[in-house]
């Protein structure tokens, strides 16, 4: 696996007894102990995640908020230094290049969280779209390390380990603060549905962050947790995943993200057009997020059947759900299809599709 | 290290055979099959009664990694199945050798030992 890249706590995970495995090029840990006992206790205490595969990328300038608005779906006009935005970037067909956070730091200092898997993409998208524009982009994604608390007891850990008022920083907003001796932006931000914090730091520091946040962590029931649980919460929580629900041919509209494209925010942005279209049209298809009484996981690539039978779409992400104890799930389905009943075929069974609004589970999640 | 019982009998699909006084066979999956699985999350298995051939697919255990098909080490009558292991399929995990068993076959023929490989045999081929 030597061609994999490593995170700085790739030897970390390997003495806490993490599985190692290849996601997205990266050698991470899917799993210390158990995905589902991991899981739990991120809706129970708290989890530690290690996310530092992810990529940064600094937008700096003149006219980088400018820039941005053309960029990205969403409405960058509203940001005000220390708010978090969450955003698709759209190609002009209104497919997806990438789901990010945008940071405001400052009028002319931005800073962007993208998927690890898009990081070499993304760049080349995003330079290509500056040209004309009076800004500067570095990718940053070598010099951060980036760790997740996340769950119910996460902002109490990572307070026990730093003078900063956590409690002044919002969801979706961030602030600068030393925690345990390392300079981080403290991020109230995550991807369980759970209240928490996602602390950029210098990659260098990694290392003495999280030990000291597993050590504060220990007595309130903290536990490593790996990629594996962080994709069942993320699903439980009805949050998309780049390649998934949403990909280069499913746009931002079609995946439920409505909410996310501000077709009317003053800006014409990358992909406007085509989703002005879609919306006028209506999309020709739909993700739709089930659930099915039943624990046999319906994988990602199972057909999806309407009525008669007949394939109207198919699965893009399915787990067991380890709160609910079924299986959930979210599938691509022709529109017209979602309003019939659906199922799909496990190895013989037929097993009806129950359409859930998500979350799958009340989350306990801040509000901004 | 996985845990390889030297009372036991195994499969190359990763079955272990354990005989009982009464003369059925008792089988489940080794340690190395459930610790490579991660997590089960559902166990399907046969109907009591049912007439398995050797090598015939019993059931299938599921993962939040994969599903994977369970191979019969020898020829039987399913006599007993573990239905505790529909509402707690992670006892696999904890106890593949124990409460984590699969299902009791009455043998077609006696139990030819050469036909499955013995602790030191399996050992090597998961080594």
């Amino acid at each position: 696996m030597s061609e994999l890249k490593r995170t700085p706590l790739r030897d970390f995970h390997a003495a806490h007894g993490g599985r190692l495995v290849d996601f997205a090029g990266w050698e991470m840990p899917v799993q210390y102990r158990s995905i589902l006992e991991e899981h739990k206790a991120v809706r129970r205490t708290a989890g530690l995640f290690d996310v530092s595969h992810m990529g940064e990328v600094d937008v700096r300038g003149p006219e980088a908020a400018k820039f941005l608005n053309h960029l990205v779906t969403n409405d960058v006009a509203k940001l005000f230094p220390g708010r978090v935005l969450y955003s698709p970037m759209c190609y002009p067909s209104g497919g997806v290049v990438d789901d990010l956070l945008v940071y405001m730091r400052g009028a002319e200092d931005y800073f962007l969280c993208i998927n690890a898997g898009n990081i070499a993409k993304d760049l080349a998208w995003i330079r290509e779209c500056a040209v004309g524009f009076n800004v500067t982009i570095t990718d940053r994604s070598d010099d951060y390390a980036l760790l997740a608390v996340q769950g119910p007891r996460a902002a109490e850990i990572v307070q026990s380990l730093t003078g900063a008022k956590l409690g002044l920083v919002k969801y979706y907003h961030f602030a600068e603060a030393t925690v345990a001796g390392v300079h981080c932006i403290a991020s109230r931000t995550g991807y369980t549905g759970e209240d928490g914090f996602e602390l950029y730091h210098a990659a260098s520091e990694a290392v003495a962050l999280a030990t000291a946040l597993l050590e504060a962590g220990a007595s309130r029931g903290l536990e490593l947790a790996g990629l594996g649980a962080r994709d069942s919460l993320r699903l439980e929580a009805g949050y998309p995943l780049y390649g998934h629900e949403i990909t280069q041919d499913i746009s931002p509209l079609t995946a439920g993200l409505g909410w996310t494209v501000k077709l009317d925010k003053g800006a014409d942005f990358i992909g406007r057009a085509a989703l002005v279209a879609e919306k006028q049209n209506g999309a020709a298809n739909k993700i739709v997020f089930f659930k099915t009484g039943d624990r046999r996981i319906v994988r990602a690539d199972t057909p999806v059947l309407g009525a008669d039978g007949v394939t109207v779409g198919r699965v893009v992400s399915g787990t067991l759900s380890p709160i609910l104890n079924e299986a959930i799930g979210s599938a691509l389905v022709t529109t017209s299809a979602a309003a019939q009943p659906l199922a799909v075929d496990i190895r013989g069974t037929k097993l009806n599709l129950h359409l859930v609004k998500p979350p799958f589970v009340e989350l306990k999640k801040p509000t901004a | 290290m996985s845990n390889i019982p030297a009372s036991l009998r195994y499969a190359k699909s990763h079955e272990w055979l354990k005989p009982e006084a009464d003369g059925t066979v008792t089988i489940g999956i080794t340690d190395y099959a459930q610790n490579s699985l991660g997590d089960i999350t559902y166990v399907q298995a046969p109907k009591l009664g049912a007439v398995l051939k050797t090598g015939e697919v019993f059931g299938v255990v599921e993962s939040v990694k994969a599903a994977s098909d369970l191979y019969a080490p020898v020829a039987g009558t399913v006599v007993a199945v573990n239905g505790a292991l529909e509402s707690a399929p992670e006892t696999v995990n904890r106890a593949p050798y124990s409460e984590g068993w699969m299902l009791r076959l009455k043998p077609a023929d006696a139990v030819s030992a050469n036909t499955l490989l013995d602790a030191t045999a399996y050992a090597k081929l998961v080594g």
